[in-house]
């Protein structure tokens, strides 16, 4: 009888406790996140201008997206384009130098200084401007292209090689995806290799029979968040080319940007906004269904 | 030569040149900050003659507000984000990690659901409830968020950090007859201090570098953060491309040192939320 009134009162209080000490998270939730998705939503079918209140136009926004406007499918094919190469660059990248960093070798900790710096302030405004300025006609870049006779281009001002460039910005910054490859890659216990070795397995063998299905889940949490980071690239794009040449770096988040606080149309840019959720969504979706077939957890009994 | 010491020559054979040419980009830039703009575009990693006036100038380039005003800025809406965010990831973490309430689970997926919503989708009603209240052209909308939890990222990272402390701690305190609150502030707040540092200094770095909210919320010059100042900088009519360089170097200054100060709070803290995501 007094237990059970004490294990009720203990129940009682962390019920009263436990949302106390989330109230914080909680209350931003409704209301800086669940707030406006429902707004959002209301207004990707008005038109709005910050200065009336919102016409409803019905679906008007999403079919003048759909099928009139050529920048919508610019900006998206410019952003798929950035996507589909970045982040599996960033990730092989990233699996090679992790796999490169993890022995315990002397000077082991100023390599991965080295290494991992520039991901620290890669995605600054002030890397922007270094970009730009090393990749432009009379930049950096071009001079030491001259000593190998090859004549430089205006690599950031050409519609050709500009998306190129920003690529390569994001892949010079893959220093976390690399930390948390080195995190799973310590996790892999050494014996499989050994036992491995002992069978006679080379080293590409053992990567891909070993490494692989051994850090699957890590790698699928660095493809999933990779992807849609990508997608919200925006700074790099807004400094070193705003956009340009000829839109050839028009990502969707700038014209999303541009459509909303430089032309203030709130109703249109919302509706851009639940396009991009949706793309994401359905990614992500696709992405967990697919991990069924090539991730392995360890509780499942590995293989 | 053992076969043990052949091995790891060779990892140095790659490691020495990947590592330079990965940091390579920065030496130049410290050395191109230095050069006149005639200089700029040689392929030399130092100038001949050193500009230390390309500081000096850049510093100071608008006559209006000097890059004091920016540093001023953007340090005193650090103090308040990183205050926040270390404070209600805290709280919250604990709220996550180790009680039990109704429908916990539920919320916890939620919150975890939040870290794969791209800030678009809310940025456009958001801007709108600011701009209601009157908050647009503050700081309040770079750093009422912080006070809100920091962002899902970090309330995990912290609940993951508090999974693994043995509860037999709680318990003990809990026969001593602690309260939930009094084992929070007694037990577990020193006991998650590595997870917190963690917190504070990405919570600094990340907020340093969000320049999107920045852009949106902050019009007036006299407001500026360091990248809005540099993002002036950018938008002269003729840039000056060695001030330019210098001031950004300042600007990644605070992040570098904060990165070499707390070198091992970083990768550890990378460490547990990567890996059991």
């Amino acid at each position: 009888m007094f237990g059970k009134k004490i294990g009720a009162k203990r129940k009682y209080e962390h019920n009263v406790a436990g949302y106390v000490f989330i109230s914080p998270w909680l209350l931003g939730f409704l209301l800086l996140t669940l707030w406006p998705i429902i707004q959002s939503f209301y207004l990707s079918f008005t038109q709005y201008s910050l200065l009336d209140s919102p016409t409803w136009v019905g679906t008007g926004n999403y079919e003048a997206i759909f099928q009139k406007d050529r920048l919508f499918v610019k900006s998206l094919v410019v952003t798929f384009t950035f996507v589909l190469f970045a982040v599996p660059i960033k990730l092989f990248f990233s699996l090679m130098v992790a796999m490169l960093l993890n022995r315990d070798l002397k000077g082991m900790s100023l390599y991965r200084t080295l290494i991992y710096f520039p991901s620290l302030i890669g995605g600054s405004i002030a890397v922007a401007a270094l970009w730009r300025n090393m990749f432009g006609l009379d930049g950096y870049i071009n001079h030491i292209l001259s000593w190998f006779s090859i004549e430089g281009i205006g690599w950031v001002s050409n519609p050709k090689t500009a998306l190129s460039t920003l690529i390569l910005l994001s892949a010079w910054q893959f220093g976390s995806t690399m930390v948390i490859f080195l995190a799973g890659l310590k996790q892999i216990p050494r014996d499989l290799y050994e036992s491995a070795s002992v069978d006679g397995a080379g080293l590409f063998r053992k990567f891909y029979n070993i490494t692989i299905p051994m850090l699957s889940p890590v790698i699928f949490f660095n493809l999933v968040l990779g992807i849609i980071n990508a997608f919200q690239m925006f700074t790099s794009a807004f400094v070193i080319t705003a956009g340009g040449p000829a839109n050839s770096t028009y990502m969707y988040v700038l014209f999303l940007y541009e459509k909303a606080f430089k032309q203030f149309q709130m109703g249109y840019a919302s509706a851009l906004g639940w396009i991009l959720l949706l793309i994401i969504g359905v990614l992500t979706l696709i992405n967990f269904v697919a991990s069924k077939y090539w991730v392995h957890y360890e509780s499942d009994g590995g293989k | 030569m053992t076969s043990e010491a052949k091995r790891s020559w060779k990892s140095h054979l790659i490691l020495i040149p990947f590592s330079l040419l990965m940091i390579y980009p920065v030496i130049w830039w410290i050395g191109a900050s230095f050069k006149s703009t005639a200089e700029l575009s040689l392929p030399s990693l130092f100038p001949e003659q050193w500009m230390w006036q390309n500081y000096t100038d850049g510093w100071a380039f608008s006559s209006q507000y000097t890059f004091t005003t920016f540093f001023a800025n953007t340090l005193m809406m650090e103090f308040w984000n990183v205050l926040g965010g270390v404070l209600t990831a805290a709280l919250v973490g604990y709220g996550f990690g180790r009680l039990n309430f109704r429908f916990r689970n539920f919320w916890f997926a939620v919150l975890m659901a939040t870290l794969m919503l791209p800030a678009q989708v809310t940025v456009v009603p958001q801007y709108i409830l600011y701009n209601k209240l009157g908050f647009v052209d503050s700081y309040i909308p770079l750093i009422l968020p912080h006070f809100f939890g920091g962002g899902a990222f970090f309330i995990f990272l912290v609940v993951q950090f508090i999974r693994g402390i043995p509860r037999e701690l709680d318990e003990a305190a809990q026969i001593d007859g602690a309260s939930v609150y009094g084992i929070f502030f007694r037990i577990i707040m020193p006991l998650i201090k590595p997870a917190l540092y963690t917190v504070g200094i990405f919570t600094f770095l990340w907020s340093w570098d969000d320049f999107f909210s920045q852009l949106l919320y902050l019009s007036s010059v006299e407001k500026f953060t360091v990248g809005l100042g540099l993002r002036m900088f950018i938008d002269q009519f003729e840039v000056q491309w060695g001030q330019l360089l210098a001031m950004s170097l300042l600007s990644v200054l605070p992040s570098a040192i904060i990165f070499f100060v707390a070198q091992k709070h970083f990768v550890e803290g990378i460490a547990t939320t990567g890996i059991k995501g």
